[in-house]
């Protein structure tokens, strides 16, 4: 595979391991297939194996399962109440699959599952669904209502109701896009500060000295982004719970 | 589809693929770099890829889902449950013994002012008969001093009178002895006592 090794972009290739074609569409395994098997692999993995003492006083790894579990659990009731916790199941699996992904991406040469634009929007579409979906079969058509803000004067409620529409529709544009873009653009910036040292180093002594900087750039960088690796699925989670909350509420 | 072309063939599994599904003829390029000179091959937005990815994150995401929800939670959940139950009970069996701690010591608390009350009134008790038998034992010596003393006394009062008596029968010797040496008068015994119980008058 020849390709230039400072390349930003090479990062982000889909590259098929399994040709699959049914009809006229591919569903190749492909890299990112791969990577998404491997997070719910290994996150399915701890999550039991950690949890296989059952102990009273957790170990270690138990208390990390915990206290996951239960920080989901908290963000889910402060947003939603004990009425959303119905969803429990579902914001923990969002939240762990989106913070395990997030992380494989910080392991040199590992794909990142979230860095692909379809991927945070079928997840951000699928939180939708799910919110408009229950809203429905729950309130009715009164789930309507939550586009209709209460204590508004009616002279101005079309243009509040649009606005609620629009903001509403645009949800899934946000929640995806975020957390895409934040994946992409943290591991294009580390990648390009890495590719510096790269090149740099090649210019001689001079460069092998310069190249200290964006040394120094890459592993200040590395750590940010593992802050954002975290606090990007933490985000996507307390805004799955926001949004199940209107499923929930409808009143607001 | 012809520019994301350039990015399947990196992968390298560009042939094992039907050609329809490229819609062009094999063109080699130069690899990624090529084609992301071309400025439309940037993977995340290449459409090639979107059935795989939907379909494959549905399969992972519902099998994750799946396995959360019937396997890992309740497991999660039933070590939190049976760790709040343990602490529970363990509050509540410290709370017992805690009862039960405060009821013997009230126990133990009254036993002990009964006993010391006891202990109280015994010493009492014992301090008043001792004091009775001292005052007892007083009066009786008291008594027997009082009967001893009246005794001594008459037997002074006896030993005076005789003694007295004695001093009337010397003095009335005596009396005789110097009238009868010294004057040579002979005076009867009657005359003698009557002067001398005159004098001692």
């Amino acid at each position: 595979m020849e390709h230039d090794p400072t390349d930003p972009i090479h990062q982000f290739q889909i590259t098929r391991i399994v040709p699959i074609q049914i009809g006229d569409w591919d569903f190749s395994f492909t890299n990112s297939a791969l990577f998404m098997v491997l997070t719910v692999a290994v996150t399915t993995a701890f999550l039991y194996y950690t949890t296989r003492g059952r102990g009273l006083v957790p170990s270690r790894g138990q208390s990390i399962t915990e206290l996951s579990y239960e920080f989901t659990a908290n963000m889910l009731r402060d947003a939603a109440g004990t009425a959303g916790m119905k969803f429990f199941p579902f914001v923990f699996s969002i939240f762990m699959f989106v913070l395990v992904a997030n992380l494989f991406g910080m392991v040199p040469y590992f794909f990142t599952v979230t860095s692909h634009l379809i991927v945070t929007f079928a997840l951000a579409l699928l939180v939708i669904g799910v919110v408009v979906g229950y809203g429905f079969y729950k309130h009715g058509l009164k789930w309507l209502m939550v586009f209709v803000p209460s204590g508004v004067p009616g002279y101005i409620l079309p243009l509040v109701v649009t606005i609620e529409i629009v903001s509403f529709l645009s949800r899934p544009v946000s929640l995806s896009v975020r957390l895409f873009a934040n994946m992409l653009a943290g591991h294009i910036t580390l990648k390009v500060f890495a590719g510096f040292v790269v090149s740099m180093s090649a210019l001689g002594t001079l460069g092998v000295i310069g190249s200290i900087l964006p040394l120094l750039m890459t592993i200040a960088l590395t750590a940010l982004e593992f802050l954002v690796a975290a606090l990007q699925a933490y985000v996507f989670a307390v805004l799955t719970c926001m949004y199940l909350n209107d499923a929930v509420h409808p009143h607001h | 589809m012809f520019v994301t072309q350039a990015y399947a063939q990196d992968g390298g599994t560009t042939e094992h693929l039907p050609s329809e599904v490229h819609g062009a003829p094999e063109t080699h390029h130069q690899g990624s770099i090529a084609a992301s000179e071309h400025g439309t091959g940037f993977p995340p937005f290449d459409p090639e890829f979107y059935p795989s990815q939907i379909l494959w994150l549905a399969i992972t995401f519902g099998v994750f889902y799946w396995l959360l929800k019937t396997v890992i939670m309740p497991r999660i959940g039933g070590i939190l449950e049976n760790r709040r139950d343990r602490i529970a009970l363990d509050l509540e069996a410290a709370e017992r013994m805690r009862s039960d701690a405060d009821e013997a010591k009230a126990t133990y608390e009254q036993e002990l002012a009964e006993a010391r009350s006891r202990a109280h009134s015994i010493a009492h008790g014992a301090k008043e008969t001792a004091r009775e038998d001292a005052e007892k034992e007083r009066k009786r010596l008291d008594t027997e001093l009082n009967a001893r003393l009246d005794e001594a006394q008459i037997r002074i009062a006896g030993v005076k009178r005789s003694a007295l008596g004695e001093v009337d029968q010397i003095a009335r010797d005596v009396t005789d002895t110097i009238l009868r040496e010294v004057a040579s008068i002979e005076a009867s015994q009657d005359e003698i006592a009557g002067a001398v119980a005159q004098t001692s008058r």
